[in-house]
């Protein structure tokens, strides 16, 4: 019946050109652009409309290509960001736009910006700012917090600057172009069409036992390829991220503990997977006691989750110093509280993806990741095959935020490749990224501080519980991170701090931007404010009372001779603070609901690993023709490591950017520089880098006889130097070459000094911290609870700002997420599965960053540089606290500080029981 | 599954006989509850359905038919009374979503937070259901809206247009709506607010409509009736007025918080209206 409405072919404008679909089959828009007509530059984030990332212009109208049977598209013009680049003026207008305002910083949600974009400016060309929200609302970014987007967008006048590149140059993102054309290939762009597709089971309930029925049976019913699940595993059915933490299986065995948890996986040919439902995948489950809070889970009732683990506590973390408790009796003035963290979500938007082959009897993995090299040490456990099978070539990364250093598809990959010896790929969906992937630590905080009547802190005792969820991931990082963080940039002589990670049935809590950092400087920064007022002092006065000096010892005892840059942030903040508190007075003072508040919030941040070897690596080589290459293996997840590095390595050797060709990252290629992790590659792989370039040009001036310092230009097949002594010439075509080709090369490697702490956490964690302040100001509406941030300024000390444009991106994007976790941001395993009802702050979210680049070079950063990436988001959300406090006079304990929330705490103080939570 | 492109009314609902069959017609409630093998097998697209296309003005009121988008509705040109229909349709989602969805799948999806439901409802709108077998019924907003995710719509039928009857002249609207955060956004609470007023400023007519504090979204009669002959100003929203709202708890807001909230909103409505 009704043959001649189906629709059995489908032919459309694509970018100017006739595209033939055939047998669309009811299937998405977006599906069929990116998987029968290759327009790969449609980001797949969601597929439910919630990000945008899909958006494509319909007969000129920006629509999410997710949410539209492909058929309705018959006749239509289809355009999306490559043909909108190739054929409006306004697009390449505003992609050298995003590129001179670092406006694409990941770039996965770089299409959709510039689709709804051009399609603003065709009908309004000087938008104005409420126009740009309006058009650019339905297009989520994780990484810029969209400053840089509204002002790429209204055409504010460049950053960037056309140089050589060296340091303190605002260089464009050096790939950034790739990103504005939509060319640049994530984890999901880079298989061959119709290749061989893994999902996933996952466990329906937070904690289960369950049998599998007849595996073979079904596998043969559905016409799958095969089944994977952990009998297929040759090797170890764990992974971790830490020596004596790799507990969490590939695929459960016996036991589930969290809803979302890998039991087995389905391999077969698209047309059969997108039919199947899983529905009767031959498994029985039985439902077992579930635990979601630290408190439930250590109660000596709980099921204990791990073995070797009473009381599902994972791990222990201490500092302490001088006489804490004793301090806290002798204080003239004392203040404490309990603070409650919730689950937060990374929320990059593109999802975790990846395909793999088998090349030459050689395992190759291409997905998106922030540490090939430990994926590549994960598999090699876990597939128990030589390591030097195995290939890891990272995709481009839509954002990662910490939770992409743990491997996610890269195990189904490998073992359906290997099982099947043909080419696979995967993309989790958006609720299988947000039910299996790791989250924020939520944390339970008990502290108190003591105050002599000056206000000069004498002590402070604190104590953590930090959920890590079903597995330990990078748990114990944040158990040892916080308790050596935990006093802020601030001189405390008699502290304690201690900490504890709780294995509970929620979703595995892992890094994620400040490894439970931020959660303690929510406590630790709110209770400042109360101190400070107890004390009748100024809070800002208060915090440059107590803030940490050269020569002063950490918590850790550790003393910085040189480099402590917390009180240049917090004075930077003066004027702005003075300013803004006479206007809010002023703006209080008259009637109304609204209240305007201002707060303050300090924090630091250690750059790299705690007191453990922490190197990277970076090769440099000169090739016979003059080409300069530089491999750079630190994964730029869009915070700019390729370009930052590049500008470091330039600088040194004496040369544009330009000039360099990047290679990799790629495991048979680059050589190991780490993790993108723990604020390290600006300043670990940075100073690689450096050390690089230094050895290049050693080599080549003593081979020239010339000075270190003699200019160097390289030309086709030459080089030449130059210094006091002339110009020396050297012709590269007559050198013996490497077996890389190379006829110089080095390779540095750099490990930041660090020495063990003790049994009280006395040491020297890092070899060096970054330090940052910032200044949020609100308006609270007193009858509806809803907290309007007006306004951020920041003060980050980085040492030296390699690319200042870079570190205003980077602190713009940690302030939307602070802001995020602190207003709005909640994951419930079961509840908020998608992002409708998981919320991140839209454009319409983020008020106006001013940003103050604080220099106080550091002895061992390169150039006196800093790490920045986790710095930006760690006084973001005190800061809101504390401005919401100074505004209405409640004070939140627990996050996110929801309307709801909001109000609850206004009338609970209303009828005098405010304070708990 | 079997996915219908019908280009002519009669041929839709020829094809609705089929047991089992879904309607979608913008397919932004579709795509998101859509689970991997779990599509329904019948699919019926009103999308190229040409009579279901379009807004008319009639006599006795406005016909909104069952493909017009947000985006059409938001560019049309209506009286004040519509503000707040409009100000709704642009609270929907984005501006990708208003391009596609549309006003009738938002009734017939018949969600509690649905966003055109409380501003159609102050403008007392009807919708118009047919079926091959037994022709065309209207039936009132406020009846076809039975419970979360149920209408009165028959497996047969399809909702072909919503009639709104012309409003008085001088009704202006307004409507507000609170969620955690700008843009993409599912609602907290939301309220309607249509107002006429005598010279004097007293209330001659008065609908206030709130979304997501109950099953249904509901107007709030014995506030609108109290109202009658008052002066605007003298309008004070209180509890017992807000009796047949049972809001309840959930990732979004506490029952607590929406109580107290929706009261807040629909005051402050009422003075953004004549404001």
């Amino acid at each position: 019946m009704n043959k001649h409405m189906v629709q059995n072919a489908l032919s459309f404008t694509l970018n100017g050109k006739n595209a033939r679909v055939e047998n669309p089959d009811g299937r998405r828009l977006s599906e069929v652009l990116r998987e029968d007509l290759g327009a790969k530059d449609v980001k797949i984030g969601c597929n439910a409309g919630d990000c945008g990332a899909c958006t494509v212009l319909v007969d000129g109208e920006p629509v999410c290509a997710c949410l539209l049977f492909s058929e309705t598209a018959e006749g239509a013009e289809v355009q999306t960001l490559s043909g909108l680049y190739e054929n409006d003026a306004k697009t390449q207008m505003l992609s050298n736009s995003f590129l001179n305002h670092g406006a694409a910083q990941c770039g996965i949600c770089t299409p959709a910006m510039m689709v709804s974009a051009t399609a603003l400016l065709r009908n309004t060309p000087e938008p104005s700012e409420a126009e740009v929200k309006d058009a650019l609302g339905g297009v989520l970014c994780r990484c810029t917090g969209y400053r840089k987007i509204i002002d790429a967008v209204m055409s504010a006048s460049a950053i960037a600057e056309h140089g050589n590149g060296h340091i303190g140059q605002s260089l464009r993102h050096v790939d950034g172009v790739h990103k504005t054309t939509g060319q640049i290939k994530f984890g999901d762009d880079v298989a061959p069409s119709n290749c061989l597709e893994i999902v996933v089971l996952r466990a329906p309930f937070h904690h289960a036992s369950f049998e599998f029925g007849d595996l073979d049976a079904y596998q043969r019913d559905q016409g799958l390829e095969t089944i994977l699940t952990a009998k297929d595993i040759h090797g170890k059915n764990a992974f971790g991220v830490i020596p004596g933490f790799t507990d969490q299986p590939v695929f459960a065995e016996k036991f589930a503990r969290f809803k979302g948890e890998a039991v087995a996986a389905v391999v077969g040919v698209p047309a059969i997977l997108r039919d199947l439902s899983l529905k009767n995948f031959p498994v029985s489950w039985t439902e077992k006691t579930s635990y979601h809070t630290s408190a439930e889970a250590q109660k000596d009732t709980a099921l204990q989750l791990h073995d070797a683990h009473p009381q599902n506590i994972m791990c222990r973390g201490y500092v302490s110093r001088g006489k804490a408790h004793e301090a806290l009796k002798a204080a003239d003035v004392v203040v404490s509280g309990r603070f409650r963290t919730s689950i937060v979500e990374h929320g990059y938007i593109e999802p975790e993806a990846g395909f793999a082959k088998i090349k030459d009897g050689r395992l190759e993995i291409h997905a998106s990741t922030q540490a090939p090299v430990m994926d590549l040490d994960s598999l090699e456990e876990i597939l128990a095959i030589d390591r030097n099978r195995i290939r890891i070539l990272p995709t481009a990364v839509g954002g990662g935020f910490g939770s992409k250093l743990d491997i996610s598809v890269q195990p189904f990959l490998a073992l359906a490749a290997l099982k099947t010896q043909k080419p696979v790929r995967i993309c989790y969906s958006r609720e299988e990224s947000l039910q299996s992937t790791t989250k924020r630590h939520p944390a339970d905080i008990e502290l108190a501080i003591g105050a002599d009547a000056s206000g000069k802190i004498c002590g402070f005792v604190f104590h953590g519980d930090f959920d890590t969820g079903a597995y330990a991931s990078w748990g114990p990082t944040v158990a040892n991170r916080v308790p050596v963080h935990a006093s802020g940039p601030y001189a405390i002589p008699n502290y304690l701090a201690a900490t504890k990670g709780i294995y509970t049935n929620n979703p595995p809590s892992g890094a994620f931007r400040g490894f439970g950092v931020p959660q303690s400087a929510v406590a630790q920064e709110s209770l400042f404010d109360e101190l400070a007022d107890v004390l009748r002092m100024d809070r800002l006065e208060f915090r440059l009372h107590n803030a940490l000096e050269n020569g002063v010892p950490t918590v850790c005892g550790q003393v910085f001779e040189q480099g402590v840059g917390i009180k240049a942030c917090l004075e930077a903040l003066r004027p702005a603070w003075r300013k803004e508190c006479d206007k809010a007075f002023e703006l209080n003072a008259q009637e109304g609901v609204i209240k305007y508040g201002v707060g303050l919030a300090a924090g630091w941040y250690g750059c790299g690993n705690t007191s453990l070897p922490n190197p990277s690596t970076i090769k440099s080589g000169i090739l016979p023709d003059g080409r300069i290459q530089l491999h750079q293996g630190a994964m730029d997840i869009g915070q700019g490591a390729n370009t930052v590095i590049s500008q470091i390595f330039a600088t040194v050797l004496g040369i544009k950017v330009e000039d360099i060709q990047r290679i990799g990252a790629d495991t048979d290629v680059t050589p190991d520089a780490g993790k993108t992790s723990a604020s390290r590659q600006t300043f670990v792989s940075g100073n690689a880098a450096r050390l690089s370039a230094e050895q290049l040009r050693r080599q080549i001036t003593e081979r020239l006889n010339v000075s270190f310092e003699a200019n160097l230009s390289f030309e086709s097949g030459r080089i030449l130097a130059e210094d006091g002594g002339g110009i020396q010439a050297l012709h590269l075509d007559q050198l013996p070459q490497d077996k890389e080709g190379f006829v110089f090369r080095a390779e540095g490697t750099y490990d930041p000094p660090t020495k063990p702490l003790d049994e009280n956490g006395q040491g020297h964690p890092y070899a060096q911290f970054g330090y940052a302040a910032h200044l949020a100001v609100v308006a609270v509406d007193i009858k509806l609870g809803t907290v309007k941030p007006l306004k951020f300024v920041a003060a980050h000390d980085v040492g030296q700002a390699i690319n200042p444009m870079l570190v205003e991106g980077q602190v713009h994007g940690g302030i939307a997420q602070g802001l995020g976790m602190a207003l709005m941001e909640e994951y419930i395993a079961g509840k908020t599965e998608n992002l409708h009802d998981y919320l991140i702050p839209t454009i319409g979210d983020i008020p106006a960053i001013e940003t103050h680049i604080i220099e106080v070079k550091d002895a061992h950063g390169p150039f006196g540089a800093k790490g920045l990436g986790e710095h930006v988001l760690i006084p973001t959300a005190p800061a809101l606290l504390n401005a919401i406090k100074d505004a209405t006079g409640v004070r939140l304990y627990a996050l996110p500080a929801t309307p709801s929330r909001v109000l609850e705490a206004l009338h609970a103080k209303a009828v005098g029981t405010e304070g708990g939570i | 599954m079997a996915l219908y492109f019908p280009t002519s009314l009669n041929d839709a609902l020829d094809i609705l006989r089929t047991p089992d069959c879904s309607i979608v017609s913008g397919g932004t409630d579709y795509f998101p509850a859509l689970k991997r093998g779990q599509g329904n097998t019948v699919v019926l697209s009103l999308t190229k359905v040409p009579e279901l296309h379009g807004l008319t003005t009639a006599q006795n009121g406005v016909r909104f038919g069952a493909g017009l988008t947000w985006s059409q509705m938001i560019k049309a040109d209506l009286p004040p009374a519509f503000n707040a229909l409009k100000l709704a349709g642009k609270e929907v989602g984005s501006i990708q979503i208003q391009n596609t969805a549309t006003l009738a799948g938002n009734l017939c999806n018949a969600s509690p937070a649905a966003d055109g439901v409380p501003a159609l409802l102050a403008l007392d709108s009807e919708v118009e259901l047919q079926s091959a077998a037994r022709g065309t019924r209207q039936i009132t907003l406020k009846d076809f809206l039975k419970g979360v995710r149920q209408t009165d719509r028959k497996a047969d039928e399809i909702l072909t247009s919503i009639f709104v009857p012309h409003p008085p002249k001088d009704m202006r609207s307004v409507f507000s709506k609170l969620g955690s955060r700008s843009y993409l956004v599912i609602s907290i609470c939301m309220t309607a607010v249509n107002i006429v007023l005598d010279n004097e400023g007293q209330v001659c007519d008065l609908r206030v409509a709130v979304g997501a504090c109950s099953p249904v979204a509901q107007r709030l009669t014995s506030l609108e009736e109290e109202a009658i002959g008052q002066h605007w100003r003298d309008i004070k929203v209180r509890e017992d007025h807000l009796a047949q709202l049972s809001p309840i708890d959930d990732v979004r807001a506490s029952a607590a918080y929406r109580w107290a909230a929706v009261q807040e909103q629909i005051q402050r409505s009422v003075s953004e209206v004549v404001g």
